[in-house]
């Protein structure tokens, strides 16, 4: 293995993760009291996230000096390759199970419920997708793939090819086109968020498409939400690398941390992708 | 490093020793203190889910209701399955990987020192979230600890919190493996190539893998129970074209890994301990590392033999009846390696022999009434029933809980530098032997007469088995509050040990000193083998 291992970067003892573990006490039994409706569950919840941001901007703040005071060699840059590669496979798990649950009301339990031995129950119901389900009689209608979602896609992969414009630039030290680039990107991904309010608002004020609207409704916007927060959580930590560029951070040959988020962003991309694909397209 | 200096900065190589008192725990980035931790805290999990466990026992002590009311009743079993497999067996075996895997390696810590503290200090919120949800409104959550809608799509504010820890728990796992993964994979010293690791680093690497592929997916899952309960989506409606099927399909998705991750690191304890007793390497080391990782790959393609009665075409039911009993091929190639590690050995029996035997013996049984319960017809008969109990409770605690007794015993007194009481031990193991069984054998005989779990009253031909199970019951409980006494013993003191401790251990963490020093391989060792696997360790550098 690394013959440089002698220099493993341990840090010292530091108190920001009990600092998160008491914004994830605020922020559980906050949410959990909120669903409920109790006010305390309000105060607490944001509570929580504020200790959390607080928490987030410490410790981040603690990597990135230390990372530019050179403290991590080359045996703790694989360690965060390795830990932001494993990191976003268990993202794609989290998908991956949201995208099982449309295969399985599409392919499934949607006609299931449409076949013989169902129509005692519902006569009426044929089985075809999208669908609000056999008890759901309210009409609506499915969004369209080639309007509004068609150009996100073409902003979210155009964002794919700033961000590694943005990345060759940050490679030859070219500081200005690696600005350039990264506020791009940033910029197609707010973009990328406004065209998809604006397609919910469309969505449930045109369509009658809402999240109670059976099983497209709750596959639509619980795929399409959590990809948008991601790209939400993506396009801050793109911005908090901005000012890092901007404050003289990264070196051509040290610079994990744009890497990461370059790499986290390419993940979101794809996602896209499948969305596209499955909750747009092929309906 | 040394290369770039930055007049005027902090050194890095600064170790003042831990703060002192509270602040130590708190903030510590050392992953000794950190497996402490998961361990106390999982030993304090323990014994909470065993005073639901032995609440239960008393309620079914007798037919009828006599000690509490039957919603109560299933909120106990509901939260004595939570708090015992998320609260309890998972963290323990954290600590273990904490404490072993960087000086097993020959690694300074884990790959990210802070981060590891966070995974620790998720826990307790969730153990809040869980524990506090029996005092709200409507109790805590009631629909059994797989959470079935519809049950769990009706129920009050405590199964909201029972989503919510368990997405904290979920967290904390899926940093934990990251942790485990990116130290194994990138921390070993020289020398210690993937094929030479001890097979408790190997079996915890692919049970991180697992954890990485599942937690998301139950993360989904619970998510989609919520919203269904909060936000009006039909995931689990059929009314909305969903399916509460659907719940058990995506459950178990994460649920049947999830039961290997329980047992593949007792597999790697096991395998530590039965060749320090037996004098001898261990039998078939790469068939072992092989086998464990082909129980891992099969264990995503067995879900739906927890759900035969739910309905399902008979080729998904022969599919899953198959791939459940081709689990037992590597699984039996892990126990006959284990007894041929023993075979002609010159075999002493101290505590944790005696737990690792223990292990092999009762696991088997536990296995074979796992493939009983493989095979449709019989389960369709003996789904629900308290066979499935005996069942996972011989995997379980005689698996994953003896195999956690018998490797705290191991490592015990490397860690205090204390031996512990041997008498009190072997105690301890005979009583938790005996008592266990007299707990969960009759449980079978229970199960195949038809009584039905997750019910606090009982037809009255099920009175004189319940009535054994729950003497065993209390005295397995009392059991363990020796165990407790042993460990209070020798971490205040007692006989020193040595560093080597047992003559035949030949593992990287025997050549520290015991106590194991704060910092260990601060300075990698070059780590050499001989045919045999058994290691030379050179430059060792202790602080």
């Amino acid at each position: 293995m690394n013959q440089d291992a002698n220099h493993y970067y341990i840090p010292t003892p530091s108190a920001w993760p009990i600092v998160g573990a008491t914004a994830i006490f605020f922020m559980g039994f906050g949410a959990a009291f909120t669903v409920n409706k109790i006010p305390l569950g309000y105060v607490s919840l944001a509570i929580g996230f504020a200790i959390l941001i607080y928490m987030l901007f410490g410790w981040f703040g603690t990597v990135a000096k230390e990372s530019e005071s050179g403290k991590f060699n080359k045996q703790v840059d694989s360690s965060f390759r390795w830990g932001m590669g494993w990191f976003i496979f268990t993202e794609v798990m989290f998908f991956a199970g949201f995208f099982g649950a449309l295969y399985y009301m599409r392919i499934l339990s949607v006609p299931w419920l449409g076949d013989l031995e169902h129509k005692l129950l519902w006569p009426d119901f044929a089985g075809g997708w999208p669908t609000s389900g056999p008890g759901i009689t309210d009409k609506f209608t499915p969004m369209g793939a080639w309007g509004l979602p068609a150009i996100n896609t073409a902003l979210l992969l155009t964002s794919g090819v700033t961000v590694t414009w943005a990345h060759w630039a940050l490679k030859v030290n070219k500081r200005g086109q690696l600005k350039l680039g990264l506020f791009l990107t940033i910029l197609l991904g707010v973009l990328f968020l406004g065209c998809q309010i604006y397609e919910y608002g469309h969505a449930y004020s045109e369509l009658n498409l809402k999240l109670t609207t059976g099983a497209y409704g709750a596959s639509f916007f619980m795929l399409t939400g959590f990809h948008g927060f991601h790209v939400t959580l993506g396009a801050l930590m793109l911005t908090v690398i901005f000012f890092r560029v901007l404050a003289g951070h990264f070196k051509p040959e040290h610079h994990f941390g744009f890497e990461g988020v370059a790499w986290y962003w390419h993940f979101v991309d794809v996602v896209w992708l499948g969305l596209f694909i499955f909750v747009y397209w092929l309906v | 490093m040394a290369s770039i200096t930055h007049p005027g900065h902090e050194h890095e190589h600064e170790h003042h020793g831990p703060p002192s008192g509270i602040m130590r725990w708190l903030t510590t980035t050392n992953h000794k203190d950190i497996g402490t931790l998961y361990l106390w805290f999982s030993f304090i999990m323990f014994l909470t889910g065993g005073v639901m466990a032995l609440t239960i026992r008393s309620e079914l002590f007798q037919p009828g209701l006599q000690v509490v009311d039957p919603e109560f009743f299933n909120q106990l079993t509901t939260l004595h399955g939570l708090v015992m497999v998320f609260g309890a067996i998972m963290p323990a075996f954290v600590g273990f990987a904490n404490w072993q895997i960087p000086m097993m390696i020959g690694a300074p810590d884990m790959a990210f020192a802070r981060m590891n503290n966070w995974s620790f200090w998720l826990l307790p919120p969730a153990a809040l979230l869980l524990i506090t949800s029996f005092f709200v409104p409507g109790g805590a959550a009631a629909g059994g600890w797989t959470l079935y809608p519809p049950l769990s799509t009706q129920m009050g504010m405590g199964m909201d919190m029972t989503i919510f820890a368990v997405h904290i728990l979920g967290a904390s796992s899926i940093m934990g493996s990251i942790n485990i993964v990116t130290t194994i994979l990138n921390m070993r010293a020289p020398g210690m190539t993937l094929m030479k690791m001890p097979l408790f680093v190997w079996t915890w690497l692919i049970t991180a893998y697992l954890l990485l592929a599942v937690m998301p997916v139950l993360a989904g899952a619970v998510t989609m129970l919520l919203t269904d309960r909060q936000f009006g989506t039909n995931f689990f409606n059929a009314a909305g074209g969903g399916d509460p099927v659907m719940f058990q399909h995506i459950f178990w998705f994460f649920g049947h890994p999830e039961v290997y991750i329980m047992i593949l690191p007792a597999f790697g304890i096991v395998s530590q301990i039965i060749p320090t007793f037996a004098r001898k390497p261990l039998f078939g080391y790469s068939s072992m590392v092989y086998a464990t990782a082909s129980i891992a790959i099969l264990s995503f393609i067995v879900w739906a033999h927890h759900m035969f009665t739910v309905g399902m075409p008979v080729t998904a039911q022969l599919f899953f009846m198959y791939a459940t009993m081709l689990i037992a091929v590597p699984t039996g190639v892990k126990v006959f390696n284990w007894t041929a590690t023993m075979w002609r050995g010159s075999m002493t029996f101290e505590a944790p022999m005696l737990f690792a035997i223990g292990f092999i013996f009762l696991f088997t049984i536990g296995g074979f009434s796992g493939i009983v319960l493989a095979v449709v017809p019989v389960d369709i008969q003996l789904q629900e029933t308290y066979y499935v109990i005996a069942h996972f409770h011989y995997v379980l605690v005689s698996g994953s809980l003896f195999a956690l007794f018998g490797g705290t015993y191991y490592w015990l007194p490397k860690w205090t530098g204390y031996m512990y009481d041997e008498t009190l031990a072997k105690t301890h193991f005979w009583l938790s032997m005996i008592f266990f069984n007299v707990t969960f054998f009759v449980q079978h005989f229970l199960g195949l007469a038809g009584m039905p779990r997750r019910v606090p009253d009982y037809a009255l031909q099920f009175a004189d088995f319940n009535m054994i199970s729950s003497i065993g019951a209390f005295g397995f409980g009392f059991s363990q509050l020796l165990f407790l006494y042993v460990i209070i013993k020798c971490v205040r003191g007692g006989a020193k040990a040595t560093d080597q401790v047992w003559e035949g251990a030949d593992t990287l963490e025997w050549t520290l000193p015991s106590p194991a020093p704060y910092h260990t391989f601060e300075t990698p060792p070059q780590v050499s083998f001989d045919e045999y696997h058994v290691q030379n360790v050179q430059n060792v550098h202790n602080k």
